[in-house]
């Protein structure tokens, strides 16, 4: 999980010009989270972690922040796996 | 062969086959009668291009009619690149024969794998397979006449009544509005723009054609009138609110790059009309291929086409990967390749002289259809807007 949250982290991190984002942060709230970034967020969480989100998936709360999104992504995995 | 094999090989492949036999002898008749013949459809159906593009897992069994291999080799490629090069190659091929079927096998592709990857596994068991059999045509409907690049501005209205919804607006422009039997349309929720699986016969919608279309007559266009069409619950796509930033992206983002392939296949179709004419026609005792102003035009004609060529392959090499750039690449190389086809198209024409703007050559559809293409799946200029945000994006502040 520390691994997903840090790669997530950096990703955010690039996708918002250097800004630092807490794990827990809303990046919505924030006024990071645009309609391009949402889609780049679901190309990276697949590409890096090879999961596929899928329509159960679309929830806003999935994609809050890096700790939703790691989340998310265990979540994945565990189902792969299982 | 790899996977940057180059363009300009001209070993024969079942798309190119299935296109100048089946496709290029009736480009002529759809431009004038603007509707797409039943033959060409079922040619295509039985050569399984309506499957292209969809995951091999989803569709149905075909069995390809014409030719007997494609000019990727499989066994130097990760599948899932041989399959996105063979369905570039496939548009590729349509765009030389006809850009209007090039443009109907685009929206099908774009609404199915909007629906193949954002529906649910009963939407999906439902509608792919006779999607991926071309028993079903799909197409997708964001455009309205007040809504063109935002989408995220719908004026159609979803109102949430029991079991379902009822929707109510109009679409405008959409490709095979006449012609498809299945939209993903987006209309707003209070959620935000949302998609919908619309049925061609479901009550309350009006299919109003658009006659007299510059070019790419054969897209069969038409605006959708909606008055309270009701649809179930389980013709929702995706989830509400999700819409315009996940269903109609991912929509688009297949046309791009499917546009940009078509582009590429157009081009190439008039620049080589082009070349045979520099060849033959002669003019001051020679051919005017000889002339360096002539050679001017076809050498940047070639660079143009294989440049594109390149985009192309190189955005669908990183669809298929999963690469990160990969809506950049999509975004750059339908930007580039939409402009490269009018350039080249332009040139063509020029190089026919009076026959180019003559009834006898295909040089004036190809110079008709040439200008639609950098209006639709996103403008010359919204997509600049897009290429330099992913690009800045790229790099630290």
């Amino acid at each position: 999980m520390s691994e997903s949250i840090s790669a997530i982290a950096a990703f955010m991190t690039r996708s918002f010009d250097g800004a630092e984002i807490a794990p827990d942060q809303d990046i919505f709230e924030a006024g990071y989270g645009n309609s391009m970034f949402s889609m780049q967020l679901v190309a990276f969480v697949e590409s890096h972690f090879g999961i596929e989100v899928d329509a159960d998936d679309l929830d806003i709360d999935n994609f809050r922040s890096i700790n939703r999104v790691a989340s998310l992504v265990a979540r994945k995995q565990s189902l792969v796996s299982a | 062969m790899t996977v940057f094999a180059s363009l300009t090989d001209q070993a024969p492949n079942h798309w190119r086959i299935l296109a100048q036999e089946m496709v290029a002898p009736f480009a002529r008749q759809i431009d004038r009668e603007a509707r797409v013949p039943p033959q060409v459809v079922t040619a295509l159906r039985q050569a399984g291009a309506f499957a292209s593009g969809f995951n091999r897992r989803l569709a149905l069994p075909v069995t390809r009619s014409q030719g007997t291999g494609g000019d990727v080799a499989t066994d130097q490629v990760p599948d899932q690149v041989a399959a996105a090069l063979d369905h570039g190659a496939l548009h590729q091929a349509l765009g030389a024969a006809s850009a209007s079927v090039q443009g109907v096998l685009n929206v099908h592709h774009m609404g199915g794998s909007a629906l193949a990857k954002w529906g649910s596994k009963a939407q999906k068991a439902q509608w792919l397979p006779r999607l991926t059999s071309g028993d079903m045509r799909c197409a997708i409907a964001m455009t309205e006449p007040q809504v063109g690049s935002d989408i995220s501005a719908v004026q159609t209205r979803a109102r949430p009544v029991a079991k379902g919804y009822a929707l109510t607006g109009r679409k405008a422009w959409i490709t095979c509005g006449d012609f498809a039997d299945l939209f993903v349309l987006i209309a707003s929720l209070p959620q935000g723009p949302t998609a919908f699986l619309l049925p061609r016969d479901a009550p309350g919608l009006t299919i109003a054609p658009i006659d007299d279309m510059l070019g790419c007559r054969g897209y069969m266009m038409a605006d959708l009138i909606l008055d309270e069409v009701f649809l179930l619950d389980d013709h929702l796509l995706g989830r509400p609110g999700f819409g315009a930033s996940h269903v109609a992206v991912t929509g688009l983002e297949s046309g791009r790059i499917n546009l940009a392939w078509g582009c590429v296949g157009l081009a190439q179709a008039a620049c080589q009309c082009a070349m045979r004419r520099a060849k033959t026609r002669q003019q001051f005792g020679g051919a005017i291929a000889d002339f360096q102003l002539v050679q001017q035009m076809l050498a940047r004609m070639t660079t143009d086409i294989h440049a594109a060529g390149l985009m192309c392959r190189s955005a669908s090499v990183a669809r298929a990967l999963r690469q990160m750039d990969a809506a950049k690449q999509a975004t750059m190389a339908k930007y580039f390749a939409s402009q490269m086809v009018g350039r080249v198209t332009r040139d063509a024409q020029q190089i026919f002289g009076a026959e180019g703007i003559g009834p006898n050559t295909p040089m004036a559809m190809y110079h008709r259809d040439s200008r639609i293409m950098e209006v639709i799946e996103g403008t010359t200029q919204v997509l600049e807007s897009m290429i330099a945000r992913l690009a800045l994006a790229e790099v630290p502040a």
